[in-house]
């Protein structure tokens, strides 16, 4: 009996193990195996060695990351907390309005927020007829976190929502029982039991901010070069697989050490729930 | 409209006309080739594809010989390179430019072609054979040919500039365009600084990356294609790019005007080549002999706008750019050269020169610029990379205290924790 449903189980798990096998694991094998050769196939640390003269390109991307996940995460919490108090069929109308830009490409978005941003856009021509000086807001650093904000938010409103609109509501009706106010009983009750929500919500956003490219060659103009255009260039312009491996390990590592932390934070704050 | 109504012309005589040209290859052998498939490969807008009533040359080309067209794009040299030799992927006929032809026959990575199967070769002009990147003319056959020039803004700029070093004029900084490639980029560089396009110094080569981190004090945004919506919405007030591109960029915004800047330009010609690992090498000859008849070509030149090497194009007073001074100037008039493919460790070197530049952040002051342009020759040039610039300090110290301020807060509830346990 038990034999058996082990082998179902096996049998229905098998798609995705294949999948992992040949999309993860395998190109996984590759990077690392790429990242400690050179171009004749012999083993060498040379590729990591000379990484250190991207040390600030690494470290661009990972405050870019920082910013944008804060400012996501700011942003997102009220408006999860909002939807999760609606009524079941206004939560789903609003949820679909937040995947709604995900229905046309990323690429698509962040093309056409060049056109809004730039000098002679669409916000700079309103604003020049509401008599007002026009704002340089392309090709900055601030337009490149705008670009990650709009484009990664739904990511963090996402998990944060679903955990909030299972909430166990006694416990809130608890903690007002119990004298709190408002504040207190986001404060103590609603943000400490959404903690998973917004722990993945954090990580659903950080990591392709941190190795996103596209945005930065579009709303940076190309002058703010992340580490994601670093890796992006060994690979089609340089034809130069090892170092873009190297970088790409480094990155990966770096990002795990990020996310054990956080597990750690997030695994700390459930603690403190009861 | 001309253009539309020749084009609808051109496809009629193209549907209609005869198999004229005398293939050294059998008919018979033709014949067989109904139903294979020929995989394409070539840049991206690059063909006349019957948009707008233009003619469809691939589908004129199925309907003539009965062989299916598998086309693919890319948007640059390297790229293509990149696809190619990182396998996976098979390809017929492919459209390099000069230097990667270069670079693909040096690493045997293409097929000598059998011009006695492309009778039409004689329409290509003896200025445009045999050049440097195919000496003996047995790989390539010439597709387009064309210059890089500089685009600006007749109502941005004040006086029309006649140099490249318009691109590092701080009177127009946060509105110059330029070339998001190495290759390019650095022509550039090396104009200004009169160098050879070809140079194989490393010495020099970090010299013309010195001028173009130079020129991050003027705040360029580094465009490839996004230079169209930029100089035709008028954010911009200048930027370098291809003369057939700006044709089309004057069409939709004419206060743009365009220039070949005096310390010279680059030339290329892009080739049409066959892969060494071709399935299908005699539909691949006729698919270049099928580009080169003179309708055809037309069709394209028409099209793609770039200057045409086929001597019954741009011969034609039909030919919408018939003696255009922009795609076909006078012999010598303007210093070009062309690009060659590079020695490896010159390659790489560019890479990370390319890698520098584009992580540079200028310091506040004009620091050397005077090196450049006062005609000091002392030497500044600093080693490769830079360790910890004070932007990379900066981001350091953010993330550091954002770090600290986490940890604190951890420590805090902790503490916390632990003295309420103790009550």
């Amino acid at each position: 009996m038990n034999n058996r449903s082990s082998l179902g189980s096996k049998l229905v798990a098998s798609p995705y193990i294949v999948w992992s096998v040949l999309f993860i694991i395998a190109p996984l094998i590759f990077v690392v195996y790429y990242s400690f050769t050179d171009a004749a196939g012999n083993f060498t640390f040379e590729n990591i060695m000379s990484l250190s003269k991207y040390a600030p390109t690494f470290l661009r991307s990972i405050w870019f990351g920082i910013v944008a996940t804060v400012i996501c995460l700011l942003i997102a919490f009220p408006i999860a907390y909002i939807i999760s108090q609606k009524t079941e069929k206004v939560q789903r109308t609003l949820v679909m309005l937040v995947m709604l830009p995900m229905w046309m490409s990323f690429l698509i978005r962040t093309y056409s927020w060049m056109a809004l941003l730039q000098d002679t856009g669409i916000i700079n021509n309103l604003l020049g007829k509401l008599g007002i000086d026009p704002v340089h807001m392309i090709n900055t650093s601030g337009a490149v976190i705008l670009g990650m904000v709009y484009n990664f938010l739904p990511y963090m409103i996402m998990p944060i929502y679903s955990v909030m609109a299972k909430l166990d509501h006694s416990m809130v009706e608890a903690c007002q029982d119990l004298g709190g106010n408002r504040l207190t009983v986001i404060r103590r009750c609603i943000i400490p039991m959404s903690m998973p929500g917004i722990v993945s919500g954090i990580t659903m956003v950080f990591v392709p901010s941190v190795s996103t490219f596209y945005i930065s060659q579009k709303l940076g103009g190309g002058s703010f070069d992340l580490i994601g255009d670093v890796i992006e260039r060994q690979f089609q312009q340089s034809y130069n697989y090892n170092l873009g491996a190297s970088i790409s390990l480094v990155l990966m590592i770096l990002i795990l050490i990020c996310m054990a932390v956080m597990n750690r934070f997030s695994g700390d704050e459930e603690g403190m729930v009861i | 409209m001309k253009k539309r109504i020749i084009s609808v012309l051109f496809a009629l005589i193209v549907a209609l006309a005869p198999c004229t040209a005398a293939f050294a290859a059998e008919q018979s052998e033709i014949d067989a080739l109904k139903g294979t498939k020929l995989y394409v490969y070539n840049w991206g807008e690059y063909i006349s594809d019957g948009v707008d009533d233009t003619l469809d040359v691939n589908a004129a080309f199925e309907e003539k010989y009965g062989i299916d067209v598998i086309y693919d794009t890319y948007d640059n040299n390297e790229v293509m390179y990149s696809k190619l030799k990182g396998g996976g992927v098979s390809y017929d006929v492919v459209i390099p430019s000069d230097y990667m032809i270069e670079r693909m026959i040096a690493e045997d990575m293409l097929d000598k072609i059998d011009f006695s199967n492309i009778p039409n070769y004689k329409y290509i002009p003896e200025q445009y054979k045999n050049l440097a990147h195919d000496p003996k003319n047995e790989f390539s056959v010439p597709y387009t040919v064309g210059m890089v020039g500089l685009i600006y803004n007749t109502t941005m700029v004040e006086e029309a500039p006649d140099s490249w070093t318009a691109l590092w004029n701080e009177d127009y900084s946060n509105s110059i365009l330029m070339f998001n490639n190495p290759r390019d980029a650095f022509a550039i560089a090396q104009s200004v600084l009169g160098m050879d396009y070809n140079n194989e110094s490393p010495a020099a080569w970090r010299v013309a990356a010195e001028l173009l981190k130079e020129q991050k004090s003027v705040s360029p945004a580094y465009v490839n294609d996004e230079i169209f919506l930029k100089m035709e919405s008028g954010e911009s007030a200048m930027g370098p790019y291809y003369a057939g591109d700006f044709l089309t960029m004057q069409e939709n915004n004419p206060d743009l005007e365009f220039v070949y800047p005096k310390e010279g330009v680059n030339f290329f010609v892009d080739g049409v080549c066959i892969l060494k690992n071709a399935k299908n090498k005699l539909a691949a000859e006729l698919y270049i002999n099928f580009l080169l008849e003179p309708d055809v070509a037309l069709a394209n030149a028409e099209y793609i706008c770039y200057a045409s090497p086929h001597t019954e194009v741009y011969s034609n007073p039909e030919y919408s750019f018939y003696q255009n001074e922009i795609l076909y100037p006078e012999e010598g008039k303007f210093k070009t050269q062309l690009f060659l493919n590079l020695e490896p460790e010159i390659l790489a070197l560019m890479s990370t020169l390319w890698d520098d530049v584009k992580n540079h952040v200028p310091s506040t002051g004009n620091g050397n610029r005077a090196f450049f342009f006062g005609g000091e020759t002392e030497s500044v040039i600093s080693d490769d990379g830079e360790a910890m610039t004070p932007e990379a300090k900066r981001y350091a110290l953010y993330i550091g205290i954002f770090i600290a301020v986490c940890l604190a807060y951890v420590i805090f509830r902790y503490a916390r924790k632990k003295y309420r346990e103790n009550i």
